[in-house]
C-alpha cells in the first residue's frame, strides 16, 4: 500500500478507520497532533506521526491525554489546525481542560477531538459512552459509520470548529476504528502555515485576552449561542439521510456502525418495504426540524445505538415538546429493553429487536444445525489470557506472590492499566486485587497506606507500568511522601507502552516520529521527590522476593519505590537472539511423582512450557519458548535446564 | 469485475494471536480493493496480544460497503490457521453452506498445556468440521512452512490455499502486487514461493 500521504486524489485505498481519520486530518491541513496511546484510538496518531516529518507538521505522544489536548489547543490558539485523539478514558482525563476550552473558544486554527469508545470493553477496563461530554460541555458531535465517512467527517469537523470557534468532537467505536474499508482519497492542501498567538478581544470577556476563562457566566451563554448555530448547519448535511418507504411502519433512528447493522438487519428480515432507517450523523445538538420531519413518517420508532440511550433520550425529549394534536409515537430502544443498555450491537441483535416489534420470525440457521454445531463446539477448549512467553511481568508477579506469602499478613497488590493488568487473572497468580483507571493503583495505596490507626497491617504493593508512571502516578507519589503513606510502589519498567503497540514514552529516548528524544530519568525523578528507590530485575526472583519482604517490614512512612527493570520480551526478541536454549532434563523431572503437581505448567504457566503426555513430564514448546531462562529458577527438581547460546 | 458467488461474500480468517492472520486479511483486502470491490476487513480480538483467538471478518461486495461484522450463519468461507479455531468460528458464524479450509497443526492454549482443558482428538475434530460445513480441506501448512525454513510462512501458504481453491475473485498476481508493496528481495521471493506452495497443496 502507498503511504497515508499519497497525493493521488480520486484513487481508492483500503484504509483502517483510524487511518482514515488520519487521512482526513491531512486533507484538512493539520499542523499539530498530540495524543496518548489507548485502544481503540492509538493508530490515528501513529499513522500521522509516520508522515509528520515529511509533511512538516508536529506529531507527539504526550505524557497523557490532558497534556496532549492542552498542547493541541495551544497550537490552535496560534492559528495552527490541530487534532487530538484518545480512547474513552482519555475523554475523562481531558474533561477539566475541555470545559474551560468551551468558555474561551479555540482560536483560528481549528481543533478536533476524536473520542474512541470501546463498547463491550474489548480492550479496556470499562465501557463508557463519551458522547455525553458533548451535551455536558456544549460541543458539536459527529458520528461516522465507515472509513470513508471518518475521513470526510474529520475534514468537516475542522470547518465546523473554525466556523463556530468551538471544539468539534468526532466519535468512533472499536469496530469503526479497526475496520478497513474502501476510501476514496481527496486533495492534500499545500498552503504554508504561520503560527502567531493573536489574543483577540472578546466583548464578553473583561480580561485583555479571549483565551482566559473566568468567573464570567456570560462566557457559558456565549458558548451556548455558538452551539445554537450548529443545528441549522446539520439540517442541511448530506450525512443525515433517510432510506426506506415514505411511510414505514417502523422508523429506525441510528448512528455510527449501528447504521450498518440496522440496514443489514432490515434486509435479512426482508422488511425493506415496511421499515425505514434515518441515519443521524450529527447527534448533538439535534437538528430538530429534520428529526421532527423524520418522526412524522411513522408511529413506531426504534433507536439503535452504542452504548447509552443518547440519541434516544434527546429525541424523546424533543417529542415531549410536540403539541398534543400530533399522532402518538411508540418509542422502542434501550428504555424498553429491545436494545441492550450495555455492550456492542451487531446485526443479530438488531434483527431480534426489529422482529420483536414487527412480529416477524427469523432463524439464522436451521434448528437442527444450530443444535448439532453447539453440541460439537463443546470440544473447543478455551484460550485464556496470559502473559506472553518470556514476559518480565510473570517474574514480577511470581516474586510478589512469594513475598506476600512469606510475609504472612495477607498483603495485597493494587494494579493499574497496561499488560500487567492481567495480574488479576491466573497468569499473574491472582495477585492484583484492585484495578481501576490510569494511576489508581498508587492512588488507592495512598489510602490503604494510611490506616495504621485502625489496626491495618496488611502490606500494600502498588504496581504501575513505565508509561503509566509518567502518565498518572507522579502526583500520587508526591502525595505518599508528603502525607507519609506507607506502601511499596513497583514500577514495571519494560521500556515500552506494550499493551497498545510499543509506542515510545518519556523514558525511552525516542519520540513519536522515531527521532532521538531526551530521556526523563525515572529513578532520579523518584529520588528527587524524596522516595527511597531500589532497582530489581524481574528475572532475579530471589533478589526481588528478598527486597520485597525486607521493604514490607520497613515501618518508615512514605512510598518505597522498586523499579522492576527488564525490557518487554517482544521488543527484545525483535532486537536480538534468545539468550538461552532451554530443555527439560527427563531424568530430573519427576513428572506426577514430584509433588509439585506440575507447578511449571499449572501455576507458572508460561506458554513456552507444555506437558508431554506420553512421557508424563514437562517439555519446552520450542515454537513458543523465547529462551528467557526464568523457569529454571522455579522448578523444585532443577529439571529445567538453560544453556547459554 | 467478476460476479461473486454470494452478495456479499463473507470470509472469516481465524487463528491464534501471533499467527499472522491480520496480515492475511490485509493482503486479501488490498487485492480485492485493487480489483474494484468494496471490501471490509474487521480484525476482532480480545485483550490478549498473543495466544488468544483472533478472527478477521472480510466482507466483499460489488455494490456497497458492508458492516464490520458477519452475522450468525453467514460465513461463506472460513480460512483457519488452527483447526480448533475453525470449529469455534463455524459455531459462531457457519452454516451447512460454509466452505472450510484449515491448517492441520494445533496450537495448545495454556488451559490445555496446564491440564485444565483438553484438546480434542484430531479425527473427531475434523469429522465435526466436515459434518457441519459444505466442504472441508485440510492443509499441512505449518509442516510445509517449516520445510521452507520457518513457521512464519504458514499464513502465506494458507492465503495461497484460499486462492488456489478458486472461491474468491483474487488470483496469485493480485496478492503478489500487494505483497510487493510491503516486502522486497528474498523476503518477497520466499513469500511468493509460500503462495505457490499453498496453491499446490489445495489443488492436490
Amino acid at each position: 500500500m502507498p503511504g497515508i500521504d499519497v497525493d493521488a486524489p480520486g484513487s481508492v485505498q483500503l484504509l483502517m478507520g483510524n487511518e482514515a481519520f488520519a487521512r482526513g486530518a491531512l486533507e484538512a491541513g493539520i499542523g499539530f497532533t498530540a495524543s496518548y496511546p489507548g485502544t481503540p484510538a492509538s493508530e490515528i496518531l501513529s499513522t500521522l506521526a509516520s508522515v509528520a516529518k515529511k509533511m512538516n507538521f508536529h506529531a507527539e505522544w504526550s505524557t497523557n491525554e490532558i497534556v496532549a489536548l492542552e498542547a493541541a489547543a495551544g497550537a490552535s490558539f496560534a492559528g495552527i489546525p490541530a487534532i487530538s485523539s484518545m480512547k474513552q478514558n482519555g475523554i475523562n482525563v481531558v474533561s477539566d481542560f475541555l470545559v474551560n476550552l468551551g468558555m474561551t473558544g479555540i482560536g483560528k486554527g481549528g481543533l478536533v477531538v476524536v473520542a474512541g469508545d470501546d463498547p463491550s470493553a474489548i480492550s479496556s477496563s470499562n465501557e463508557q459512552d463519551s458522547r455525553w461530554i458533548c451535551k455536558w460541555m456544549d460541543m458539536p458531535l459527529l458520528e461516522p459509520s465507515t472509513a470513508q465517512e471518518a475521513k470526510e467527517m474529520v475534514k468537516w469537523a475542522f470547518d465546523l470548529s473554525r466556523e463556530l470557534d468551538i471544539v468539534c468532537i468526532v466519535r468512533e467505536t472499536t469496530r469503526l476504528a479497526h475496520t478497513r474499508g474502501n476510501v476514496k482519497l481527496g486533495e492534500l492542501p499545500k498552503t504554508e502555515k504561520k503560527a502567531y498567538f493573536a489574543d483577540t478581544w472578546n466583548m464578553c470577556n473583561p480580561t485583555k485576552s479571549k483565551f482566559t476563562a473566568g468567573s464570567f457566566g456570560i462566557l457559558h451563554y456565549q458558548l451556548q449561542q455558538k452551539l445554537a448555530k450548529a443545528p441549522a448547519i446539520f439540517e442541511a448535511s448530506l450525512f443525515n439521510y433517510y432510506v426506506g418507504p415514505d411511510k414505514p411502519e417502523l422508523l429506525i433512528i441510528t448512528s455510527g456502525v449501528c447504521q450498518l447493522f440496522s440496514r443489514e438487519a432490515v434486509e435479512e428480515l426482508k422488511l425493506q418495504d415496511r421499515v425505514g432507517i434515518f441515519r443521524l450523523a450529527t447527534s448533538w445538538p439535534l437538528p430538530e426540524k429534520l428529526v421532527e420531519k423524520q418522526l412524522s413518517r411513522a408511529q413506531k420508532v426504534l433507536f439503535v445505538e452504542e452504548i447509552n440511550p443518547f440519541i434516544e433520550g434527546s429525541v424523546m425529549e424533543l417529542a415531549a415538546s410536540f403539541p398534543a394534536s400530533k399522532p402518538h409515537i411508540d418509542f422502542y430502544g434501550k428504555r424498553t429493553g429491545h436494545i441492550s443498555l450495555f455492550g456492542e450491537q451487531n446485526t443479530d441483535l438488531v434483527i431480534s429487536a426489529i422482529a420483536k416489534i414487527m412480529g416477524a420470525t427469523y432463524q439464522a440457521r436451521d434448528a437442527e444445525y444450530q443444535k448439532g454445531i453447539e453440541e460439537a463446539a463443546k470440544m473447543v477448549p478455551p484460550r485464556s489470557i496470559n502473559f506472553c512467553a518470556g514476559c518480565p511481568h510473570r517474574g514480577t508477579y511470581w516474586a510478589v506472590k512469594d513475598a506476600l506469602t512469606l510475609d504472612g499478613r495477607n498483603g495485597l497488590a493494587t494494579g493499574d492499566i497496561g499488560c500487567y493488568s492481567m495480574g488479576f487473572v491466573a497468569g499473574g497468580f491472582f495477585q492484583e486485587r484492585a484495578m481501576h483507571c490510569m494511576g489508581a493503583g498508587i492512588g488507592v495505596a495512598n489510602g490503604l497506606g494510611n490506616l495504621k490507626q485502625f489496626g491495618f497491617t496488611q502490606p500494600v504493593i502498588a504496581m504501575a507500568g513505565d508509561s503509566t508512571f509518567y502518565h498518572a502516578c507522579i502526583p500520587a507519589l508526591i502525595n505518599s511522601v508528603y502525607n507519609e503513606a506507607n506502601f511499596i510502589f513497583l514500577i514495571l519498567d519494560n521500556s515500552a507502552t506494550a499493551m497498545t503497540g510499543f509506542q515510545p514514552h518519556p523514558g525511552v529516548g525516542k519520540g513519536a516520529t522515531g527521532e532521538q528524544a531526551p530521556v526523563v530519568d525515572m529513578d532520579a525523578l523518584c529520588r528527587s521527590l524524596g522516595a527511597k528507590v531500589e532497582v530489581c530485575d524481574p528475572f532475579d526472583l530471589k533478589n526481588t522476593t528478598e527486597t520485597l519482604v525486607r521493604l514490607m517490614a520497613d515501618e518508615e512512612p512514605g512510598a518505597k519505590v522498586v523499579i522492576m527493570r527488564r525490557v518487554c520480551e517482544l521488543v527484545r526478541a525483535r532486537r536480538e537472539k534468545a539468550p538461552y536454549k532451554m530443555h527439560v532434563d527427563p531424568d530430573k523431572c519427576a513428572g506426577d511423582d514430584c509433588g509439585c503437581k506440575r507447578l511449571c505448567i499449572r501455576l507458572f504457566a508460561c506458554p513456552g512450557l507444555m506437558w508431554d503426555k506420553e512421557a508424563g513430564k514437562a517439555k519446552i514448546d520450542e515454537a513458543l519458548c523465547t529462551g528467557c531462562g526464568l523457569c529454571t529458577d522455579i522448578c523444585p527438581q532443577g529439571a529445567i535446564i538453560k544453556e547459554a547460546v | 469485475m467478476k460476479t461473486l458467488t454470494k452478495e456479499p461474500l463473507n470470509v472469516i480468517i481465524g487463528g491464534v494471536g501471533g499467527q499472522g492472520n491480520v496480515l492475511m486479511a490485509f493482503l486479501l483486502g488490498g487485492a480485492l480493493v485493487n480489483k474494484g470491490y468494496f471490501t471490509g476487513v474487521c480484525d476482532t480480538y480480545g485483550t490478549s496480544q498473543r495466544g488468544g483467538p483472533v478472527a478477521s471478518h472480510v466482507r466483499i461486495s460489488k455494490n456497497r460497503q458492508y458492516g464490520p461484522l458477519i452475522s450468525s450463519g453467514h460465513a461463506g468461507v472460513i480460512l483457519a490457521l488452527e483447526p480448533v479455531e475453525a470449529l469455534r468460528l463455524l459455531n459462531q458464524f457457519g452454516s451447512q453452506d460454509t466452505i472450510v479450509i484449515t491448517n492441520s497443526r494445533p496450537v495448545y492454549s495454556s488451559d490445555v498445556s496446564s491440564g485444565k482443558a483438553t484438546y480434542p482428538e484430531m479425527d473427531e475434530l475434523l469429522q465435526a468440521i466436515e459434518k457441519f460445513s459444505a466442504k472441508l480441506t485440510v492443509i499441512d501448512a505449518t509442516d510445509a512452512a517449516l520445510k521452507m525454513g520457518g513457521s512464519i510462512y504458514t499464513n502465506i501458504i494458507m492465503i495461497g490455499a484460499l486462492i488456489g481453491a478458486d472461491l474468491l475473485p483474487v488470483d496469485k498476481e493480485s496478492i503478489v502486487e500487494v505483497l510487493s508493496e510491503r516486502f522486497h528481495g528474498t523476503v518477497l521471493d520466499n513469500n511468493i514461493k509460500a503462495l505457490d506452495k499453498g496453491i499446490e497443496l489445495v489443488r492436490q
